[in-house]
């Protein structure tokens, strides 16, 4: 099956054959075996002026998460629940090929993919998050930056966005007089679960977690699925031009719940601890 | 246990009268549009989708022509007046999301390297919306595709699946997706086995997760047969005795 050309990274040919070589053998250029993730650094509340936030360091990947908390109007068809919104952005300086602009299709699709982890996951409780019913809600805004591109932008953008809403501080609003008045409290935002969110890619018939730029730029096809800590999948994107057999969707959904496990348990001693 | 709802009127029966593995009405018909090279309408329970395919074409702009191969474009869009509140015409972030999926999962069946440095367009317009418009869409854009005489490995064929009131069905309408707990749309080859879109919203158990993948499956290979009839009926007229099979 032919790969897409999207990536920017040209890989030599010679490089690709190693690549696709090792690949069948259970190897892979960087050492790591098939299913093994990059080494994941977690820090927290590095922005001060943010509610909440994150830096993700996922091999040479690297992104920050920015919480920032608000209030507004509730949406019309969910006047009692208050408002989460997660976004990304590729920056410029992410890689050589990044440009400034509008955000192109991958982008947008990033974005969307991580906010519908932490959205279908219901991690943030969204019925405590209303002051007046059908009128004033909290609304809280995810963005992460993409700072230096090395794949799967799409775990280390999720892994950033649930650690900083874990580490964010709710402020303590009150209503006065129909206005929003700040009491500068605040407690821990509501949470229920950690969504982790796991990316494999298809190379040939081979299956690896967490590609790199190199991996990415040769595969056929990845999946990134989003499991809670019950061990449910509650969100998938398949993305690529590659297929997949019913088996290896099956195989990646085993897989996904093992891994989500495992890092799950980071993200929760880093969003206690402050970092890993 | 299985707790019964809005959407589950009483064991095995949906809010709209249909079994827990029954396709709502699906007519497909080839050929609708007089200056497209190829096109399609498709009718999908309330989902009303024209689609139009143009090409293999010259490239414009031109830096984006392979040498090896054709590029394969995709636009998926709403009508403004195709949903319950107006939509903004201007494309969603949604709209491109599906777009880049749509154009993912037909890329697969394509021979794009027997035309290089050519384009295909392919337009899908929603112009009445009622859950799975992208399944909808991406059936009649392969039943266009395949009428242009574009070289393909396999029909593509969509259908979803999803979880409403604790009970796994097929093909989940507008209410059942606004209201049910998950919903997956799959595009599938159905000659070749291979799945081409996958996505989830909502929660499913491991065990959940498969009935589903397999539930969407049969719906494919139903709609599957029907992509064929229109092919058929567009060559062949209504000559439903016909016994070959086009694949």
């Amino acid at each position: 099956m032919s790969h897409q050309k999207k990536s920017n990274v040209i890989v030599e040919h010679l490089r690709r054959i190693q690549m696709q070589e090792l690949l069948v053998k259970g190897e892979r250029l960087d050492g790591r075996g098939l299913t093994e993730t990059r080494p994941l650094k977690i820090e927290t509340n590095i922005i001060q002026k943010a509610n909440g936030s994150a830096r993700v360091t996922l091999g040479n990947t690297q992104v920050i998460a920015g919480v920032k908390i608000d209030t507004g109007e509730p949406y019309g068809d969910r006047p009692n629940e208050g408002i989460m919104i997660c976004g990304a952005e590729v920056l410029p300086l992410a890689s050589a090929y990044s440009e400034p602009g509008p955000p192109d299709e991958d982008a947008i699709e990033l974005a969307r993919v991580v906010d519908r982890g932490i959205r279908e996951s219901e991690m943030i409780d969204v019925n405590k998050l209303v002051l007046t019913k059908g009128k004033v809600v909290y609304k809280i805004s995810v963005d992460v930056s993409i700072l230096n591109i090395d794949g799967n932008l799409f775990d280390a953008a999720s892994y950033a966005a649930a650690s900083a809403l874990l580490t964010a501080k709710l402020p303590k609003f009150k209503i006065e007089d129909g206005k929003v008045v700040d009491t500068n409290e605040s407690t821990p935002t509501p949470t229920r679960t950690i969504p982790v969110s796991v990316t494999m890619a298809k190379i040939g018939d081979v299956i690896i977690a967490d590609p790199t730029h190199e991996e990415e730029s040769i595969m056929d096809g990845r999946v990134t699925m989003t499991t809670d800590a019950e061990g449910n999948v509650c969100a998938v994107q398949k993305g690529g031009a590659g297929t997949f057999t019913v088996e290896q969707i099956n195989h990646i959904v085993e897989t996904t719940i093992t891994k989500g496990n495992e890092i799950r348990s980071i993200l929760k001693k880093a969003t206690e601890n402050g970092s890993i | 246990m299985v707790i019964l709802g809005d959407l589950m009127k009483k064991q095995g029966i949906r809010s709209d009268g249909r079994k827990i593995d029954e396709l709502r009405p699906v007519r497909i018909e080839a050929g609708v549009l007089k200056n497209a090279d190829c096109s399609s309408f498709i009718e999908f329970g309330g989902n009303k989708i024209m689609v139009a395919v143009y090409g293999p074409k010259e490239v414009h702009p031109k830096h984006m022509a392979l040498a090896d191969r054709a590029v394969l474009r995709c636009r998926y869009h709403m009508a403004p007046y195709s949903v319950d509140e107006r939509k903004n015409p201007a494309p969603s972030r949604r709209e491109i999301e599906i777009s880049k999926i749509s154009k993912e999962a037909l890329e697969p069946a394509l021979i794009l390297e027997d035309y290089p440095r050519t384009a295909i367009d392919v337009y899908i317009e929603v112009l009445q919306s009622d859950g799975g418009s992208r399944c909808a869409g991406i059936t009649a854009a392969a039943v266009a595709l395949a009428d242009a005489g574009i070289n393909m490995r396999d029909l593509v064929t969509a259908c979803a699946a999803g979880k409403v009131d604790n009970t796994i069905v097929l093909d989940i309408n507008d209410e059942e997706d606004k209201k049910g707990q998950a919903d997956m749309p799959i595009a599938y080859m159905p000659n070749l086995e291979k799945v081409t879109l996958m996505q989830v919203d909502g929660t499913l158990s491991k065990e959940e997760y498969k009935k589903c993948l397999d539930m969407a499956i049969s719906g494919c290979m139903q709609v599957n047969q029907l992509q064929k009839e229109a092919l058929r009926k567009k060559y062949f007229g209504n000559e439903e005795e016909e016994e070959g099979d086009m694949n």
